[in-house]
């Protein structure tokens, strides 16, 4: 039997770097995926409306370990094999792009009607009004939940295990399979999502504070 | 051809019909105040000249522009109609010469160097030279409302419409935005404007209709309307001194 040394606090963080490679490929791919679901969800168009809407409240009304089952072990029985890490990144990115979506919506839908109506009777374009009135304003107030929600998409990545992907937490269990010390292992585990996380919700906070200082009216 | 030509204008939210059969005319060089209690109709009215609102039947002509819902049309007639709103609206993420140099700049293509040329010339006109980088958090009601009338005059509009421009503001700040809309007057400008300042509308405003469930009820020239109401609702509401 092994104990717990350099050698697998070495693993462990190989496994973390993995988790933040995921966190970060599923904020970005489902970024720009809720990005355009969230200008769906607000578009003229009933049909294009009614498509996002389906899709969020679908996505956000299974668990995100079922869109991973489904990718990985659904898509092979289709004959379909994905790779563990892109099965991951896909159900992570899917999952992150409908929470974000209806993050940006909000706030989009909180920018003031009134902006809207003087951009648009300065003759700009609806392209225009996003790009140069209402998404700066709306990126601002989208700030503090965007980090926020980035704080659980680390924490959720975890679930990866399930498929065999080695990230932080399947790195710690399987050390712990060897060594058996889990106090050590899992403090270690515990302490590097800790890392990860509280920076992140600082800077949460933080945003939300000069928000409000910033919009006194 | 008169600059805004309103005819039989009908409106309605929802079962609520808001304006009932309206027509007006304004020559170009005209103030017309239009007054009237609250849900009289009159912002209603102001909202559909430039399509902000869409009407239900009807017809309004404005600088030559036919009012429809057709976005591109729309913007072709809101490049010569500028409005002005109760809560100014400006934009506060840019600076007050940004608010103003933002539309000439994307929509008529002026170049920066003309634009902002252009944008110092109309704040000097509402007497704001010295605010050119200042965030509008940073002005006064009074300030961020003539902001609001130079970021319109940029587009170098044929016609403006003013939405109860002064309702919001502390009464010692009305004054300063009431004499640039009187200057605006003096120089020539179309206006048409929803207000409550009566004494404005009596002595600025060559034209004064007062609207009433929706409908004219009464109109003509200021002098006249305001000295001999024809009109019991006409002389109730100007002798209640409707603030």
């Amino acid at each position: 039997m092994t104990t717990f040394g350099w050698p697998e606090a070495y693993f462990i963080l190989r496994g973390a770097s993995w988790t933040i490679a995921l966190t970060v490929i599923a904020f970005v791919i489902g970024g720009l995926i809720g990005g355009v679901f969230a200008i769906m969800r607000l578009s003229r168009s009933k049909l294009l409306r009614r498509i996002a809407a389906g899709y969020i409240l679908v996505i956000q009304s299974i668990p995100v370990l079922m869109v991973l089952f489904m990718s990985y072990y659904g898509l092979s029985a289709a004959g379909i094999e994905l790779p563990p890490f892109l099965a991951a990144s896909a159900s992570l990115a899917i999952y992150a792009s409908a929470y974000l979506a209806e993050i940006w919506r909000g706030s989009i839908e909180s920018v003031p009607r009134q902006q809207w109506e003087a951009s648009a009777s300065l003759a700009l374009t609806t392209p225009q009004q996003y790009r140069y009135i209402i998404l700066p304003q709306a990126i601002r107030i989208s700030l503090p939940p965007t980090v926020g929600f980035l704080v659980q998409l680390v924490k959720n990545t975890s679930i990866v295990q399930v498929v065999g992907f080695v990230d932080l937490m399947r790195a710690g269990m399987l050390v712990n399979n060897a060594t058996y010390q889990a106090f050590q292992i899992f403090t270690l585990v515990g302490a590097i999502y800790f890392a990860i996380c509280f920076p992140l919700s600082r800077l949460s906070r933080h945003l939300e504070k000069v928000m409000n200082a910033s919009r006194s009216h | 051809m008169p600059a805004v030509l309103i005819e039989n204008v009908h409106k309605s939210f929802g079962d609520l019909e808001v304006l009932k059969g309206v027509s007006v005319t304004v020559e170009s060089g005209q103030v017309v105040a239009l007054i009237g209690r609250s849900g009289s109709g009159k912002s209603t009215l102001l909202r559909c000249i430039n399509g902000l609102e869409a009407i239900n039947s009807g017809r309004i002509e404005v600088a030559g522009h036919v009012v429809d819902q057709d976005q591109k049309r729309l913007r072709e007639l809101r490049k010569d109609v500028g409005i002005v709103f109760q809560s100014y609206n400006l934009f506060p993420h840019l600076t007050v010469g940004q608010n103003i140099m933002l539309s000439p700049r994307i929509t008529q293509n002026v170049p920066t160097a003309q634009a902002e040329k252009l944008a110092k010339d109309v704040l000097a006109q509402v007497g704001l030279s010295e605010k050119f980088d200042s965030y509008p958090d940073n002005l006064s009601g009074g300030q961020q409302q003539r902001v609001a009338i130079a970021r319109s005059l940029a587009m170098q509009p044929k016609v403006m419409l003013f939405d109860e421009v002064t309702s919001a503001l502390d009464p010692e700040l009305t004054g300063e935005v009431l004499l640039v809309m009187e200057k605006l007057a003096k120089d020539g400008m179309t206006m048409l404007l929803v207000t409550h300042e009566m004494a404005f509308a009596r002595n600025v405003a060559s034209t004064t209709i007062f609207m009433h469930q929706g409908k004219i009820w009464e109109s003509g020239a200021s002098k006249e309307v305001f000295a001999n109401p024809q009109t019991p609702e006409m002389l109730n509401f100007v002798s209640a001194g409707a603030k």
